[in-house]
């Protein structure tokens, strides 16, 4: 079991501050946030980058989630 | 992660393999390049700041003799608002086409309006007068007071803000609100015992690069029409020219030209689009170039930010809770870095209870560009100056309380993730031994220091290397070397061919001859090219190893590669790379490797900075007297440049404390437009920047890189002004410190 | 308008060129002499990227019409040294990594070849103020100061 932890922004969608899910991989787990919480759908939650563990993936489509996982989500960083 | 590798290049000071081009003023630059039958195309800008266009025709000036082709918005293909990749993240394509033609409006003075491309500078010049441009000026809203007010005059009537649980009812100039938060700031604020809270305001500053922008472009309707410009980006120029054109990608060969400076400026487009025009409608090539001026008025400067920064401390020095809320200016667009402030603010901390509001807020001022660490020099320039105060009130010595609570592996991050292996803390305990912290200041001089975090990012980066028939190689890369970054993919190739330096010739090559690669920013071109450039390169060895496996006729796993020759290590017998390479049209052809990433893992370089200034009591003129510079490569693969980012950002975070700021007028017209009323640092006004190179290896890279390029910029702000304060005795919250500001704050004191 | 005819020296080479009244030489090097080495930061005097001698005087080839360079000599980053004889400024430059982007360094390369043949032993203050009118956004000229202490010392026979 995986644990989801919202930013602010997020939790203005979810009004939790974390959730546990079941997921093997990053599809499945915006498909179990989005079946949680049905206001996600009006966040940028598929648009933002993950930190899985720690260790930040920009573009998260095929990502694995580790069992025990510790997932964020947050906005792309550029930089100049 | 190898800690105990020895390296045989790594590490060294090469000479960088562009360096003779670069001394001998070889190397072509953006403006360096003209084309049989080229004409020159030049822009007419808005002079006013905020006005409607009634009527513009341009039929005069087409008339005029030599006047070859002239574009206007209507030239360019309806675009939708989709996003398209540049330096900051993502910017909205309507937005980007208005800020590089104006429709219906102008929104800050010099916005352009219409171009035109003649066969000399003086007819197109000339000609622009001949354009006839109605305007309904309208008040313009010139600092973030003005345009958050509920009754400013908006720059776009269709923007409501974004960010609150109901999109609100009217229109307004804040385009976004952001919020971060973790812990209770409240009961952290009520466990302490000593709170700063202070306001503090933060210039319009411009990266200042010495290279105006400037493109040669050939446009072709049949086959690829090519850019050549200076940029940080070539892919992003293809991707955003080729969106405002309507063209397939495919059409649009975009080559990166030496570039002469961009700090993040030169990621975005404003000249390429428009010339193409002017070429495809003159059936020429077209070389525009800006003006120092026009640099200043329509090229991307830095955000202007207003903040309020509390912070409250125990007396053991525990930070309890840190808070802010920042506004930024983001020029004539939405898209300031508003949402990285709050990012940044106090990553330094290891602090339970933090809390970031930011807003992104037009104003009739050119739309912003990345500047190195974009976002974060603001914000921490609040936070840092808010925690030498505390540090000041508790009785605790500035370095001490940061390493108290400095941010490490582990430490929760306001932003999500939690910190991988940083160098923070080893960046204070350098501060700390540094011969410049041990020196006593002398009567009359103040001391500041600060720390700053920047979290640094990988991305897509693609590296060819084709071997030759001589066992000598070409790294074909596709990020633009603005600071010397050629060296250091040269030594990682070489590194792993184990093949001397010479032998191996690194080139940005353009966007038909590399996969796409994202713009050089972000500090990601060391990190990120370089796997690109290491995966490449093991994947020539690979190779070569199994062509000597063929002609010992072995098995690929009976050879070993050392030192830039292949072993037989079942039999007798040892091949260099020159040798396999001559004999490659026996084993199946010739060899290239090819490394293409999404690199992860990019990590965070933190930065400390110690600076010692002298004030003129009389005049106000500030004077830096001492600078060390501290900050964690991971590893630096080449110190000399390593050293140079520091030195540089340093330098340019020094003249943003001190001297720079765009300075308008009630009309909105920038007063200080040139190199001599807007005073970047001189050789005369600064000091040797002394360094010290840290290095905490970030595991997820093979050599333990982290990029360097950003960090310095942020230390700078509060280093310096803490230090005026400290050496007048006054609370500095408004940079630049200025000698007028200086001044004023001595005799406000009295 | 009617071109004026210049006969001039560039480099140690006579050169003529035809050139508008109001043309600056750095327009006339760049854009129809193709000495491209020469770079336009401002336009206006004020970063020194344009830096060349005019009869052995330092100069600011953006302030200075094409005109003027009739019967006169012009010295540019391109009569310097060459790739595979630099000069030891050029060299100094190199070792001490003085530039980033470097397109500020064809005009302090200039500028220290000026510097030094007027003071050859330049304290370093002496250098940052007469080095005042090239600006480098890239460096924080910490490494261009060494580069240019260290050239002094090297052509003043002093190997260390
Ligand atoms: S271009 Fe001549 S001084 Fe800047
Ligand atoms: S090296 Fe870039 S301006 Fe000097």
């Amino acid at each position: 079991m995986a644990m989801v932890f919202f930013s602010g922004e997020l939790q203005r969608f979810t009004g939790e501050e974390k959730t546990s899910v079941v997921a093997l991989n990053y599809r499945e787990l915006l498909g179990e946030l989005h079946n949680k919480y049905p206001d996600l759908k009006n966040s940028e939650i598929s648009e933002m980058a993950i930190a899985i563990d720690g260790e930040i993936v920009h573009e998260p489509l095929l990502e694995l989630i580790p069992e025990e996982a510790e997932l964020h989500f947050f906005h792309f960083i550029a930089g100049g | 992660m190898s800690e105990a590798k020895k390296f045989n290049f790594i590490g060294q000071r090469t000479i960088r393999p562009d360096g003779h081009d670069k001394v001998t003023g070889k190397a072509n630059y953006a403006a360096d390049l003209s084309l049989p039958g080229m004409i020159w195309g030049k822009i007419l800008r808005s002079p006013h700041a905020h006005a409607k266009i009634l009527k513009l025709d341009t039929s005069r000036a087409e008339a005029m003799s030599g006047v070859m082709s002239v574009a206007t918005f209507d030239d360019l293909p309806s675009v939708s608002n989709e996003a398209i990749q540049s330096g900051e993240g993502a910017i909205d394509s309507l937005d980007l086409g208005r800020n590089v033609l104006a429709r219906d409006k102008v929104l800050y003075h010099g916005h352009a309006i219409a171009a035109i491309a003649a066969k000399t500078v003086a007819i197109a010049e000339k000609a622009l007068e001949l354009i006839d441009v109605e305007y309904e000026v309208l008040t313009p809203v010139l600092d973030l007071h003005a345009a958050m007010k509920a009754d400013a005059p908006l720059l776009h009537e269709d923007m409501f803000t974004q960010g609150y649980p109901e999109q609100p009812e009217k229109p307004s100039n804040i385009a976004a609100r952001h919020e971060l938060k973790m812990g209770d700031v409240e009961a952290g604020f009520a466990e302490a015992d000593v709170i700063v809270e202070r306001d503090f305001v933060t210039p319009t500053v411009h990266q200042g690069y010495i290279e105006p922008h400037a493109c040669t472009v050939s446009y072709n309707t049949e086959g690829q029409s090519m850019v050549w410009c200076s940029t940080q980006g070539h892919f992003d120029v293809r991707a955003s020219t080729a969106k405002l054109l309507a063209m397939p990608l495919g059409n649009l060969k975009v080559i990166a030209s030496e570039i002469g400076g961009g700090f993040g400026g030169k990621t975005t487009v404003y000249l390429e689009p428009i010339a193409l025009i002017l070429s495809r409608k003159s059936g020429r090539p077209v070389k525009m170039m800006m003006d120092r001026d026009e640099v200043f008025r329509a090229s991307g400067p830095a955000s202007a930010a207003r903040l309020t920064v509390k912070v409250g401390g125990k007396k053991d020095g525990t930070i309890t809770a840190m808070q802010t809320s920042i506004a930024y200016e983001a020029g004539a667009f939405k898209g300031s870095p508003a949402m990285i402030g709050g990012m940044t603010a106090f990553t330094p901390y290891n602090c339970p209870n933090v809390y970031c509001e930011t807003f992104d807020v037009v104003v009739n001022k050119p739309k912003v560009a990345a500047y190195r660490a974009p976002g974060a020099p603001q914000a921490e320039f609040g936070a840092e100056m808010a925690v030498s105060e505390l540090a000041e009130k508790l009785g605790i010595d500035p370095v001490d309380l940061r390493l108290q609570n400095a941010a490490k592996e582990g430490t929760q991050t306001v932003y999500g993730p939690k910190l991988k292996a940083v160098g923070l803390v080893e960046c204070l305990e350098a501060a700390k031994n540094s011969p410049h912290y041990k020196t006593e200041l002398k009567e009359g001089e103040g001391r500041g220091i600060a720390s700053g975090f920047w979290f640094n990012i990988g991305g897509q980066s693609s590296v060819t290397i084709n071997m030759n028939p001589d066992g000598t190689g070409t790294i074909v890369e596709g990020s633009p070397d603005i600071g010397g970054s050629r060296a250091s993919m040269q030594m990682m190739a070489s590194e792993e061919l184990g093949i001397p330096l010479n032998d191996l010739k690194p080139i940005i090559g353009d966007t038909e001859s590399i996969p796409y690669n994202q713009s050089t920013g972000g500090s990601r071109t060391t990190f990120a090219t370089g796997m690109a450039v290491i995966e490449a390169a093991q994947d020539v060895v690979h190779q070569l190893k199994e062509r000597a496996a063929s002609l010992w006729n072995v098995t690929p796993d009976q050879v070993e590669w050392r030192d830039g020759s292949a072993i037989n290590t079942a039999g007798e017998g040892q091949m260099t790379c020159a040798e396999i390479c001559a004999k490659c049209e026996k084993t199946g052809g010739q060899i290239s490797g090819t490394g293409n990433v999404n690199a992860r893992g990019a990590g965070p370089s933190f930065a400390v900075h110690v600076c010692d200034t002298k004030v003129d009591m009389e005049t106000g003129k500030v004077d830096v007297i001492r600078y060390t510079a501290i900050q964690d490569a991971g590893k630096a693969i080449h110190p000399s440049y390593v050293e140079g980012q520091f030195q540089g950002g340093a330098a340019q975070g020094i003249g943003w404390a001190l001297n720079e700021e765009y300075v308008y007028n009630d009309d909105g017209v920038m007063e200080n437009a040139g190199f001599l009323d807007y005073r970047i640092p001189l050789a005369s006004d600064l000091p040797m920047i002394d360094t010290i190179i840290v290095e905490v290896p970030n595991n997820f890279h093979p050599y333990g890189v982290r990029g360097v390029g950003e960090s310095g910029i942020i230390p700078p702000l509060a280093a310096v002004g803490y230090s005026v304060g400290d050496a007048i005795g006054a609370n500095v919250s408004e940079l630049p410190c200025s000698p007028p500001r200086v001044l004023k704050l001595i005799q406000e004191k009295g | 308008m009617t071109k004026v005819h210049v006969t001039t020296s560039i480099n140690g080479d006579e050169t003529e060129f035809l050139c508008e009244p109001h043309d600056t030489l750095l327009d006339v090097l760049r854009n129809d002499l193709s000495l491209t080495g020469t770079k336009e930061g401002c336009g206006s005097g004020d970063c020194g990227a344009c830096s060349v001698t005019l009869n052995g005087r330092l100069v600011c080839s953006c302030l200075v019409l094409g005109v003027e360079a009739e019967g006169a000599e012009v010295g540019t980053i391109e009569g310097v040294g060459e790739a595979d004889n630099l000069n030891v400024i050029q060299e100094k430059f190199l070792e001490h990594a003085a530039l980033q982007c470097g397109i500020c360094t064809p005009g302090l390369i200039v500028s220290t070849q000026a510097l030094l043949a007027e003071n050859p032993s330049p304290t370093e203050e002496e250098a940052r103020y007469y080095l005042a009118g090239n600006l480098c956004r890239c460096t924080g000229y910490d490494k261009i100061i060494r580069a240019v202490m260290d050239s002094a010392e090297t052509m003043r026979g002093e190997v260390k």
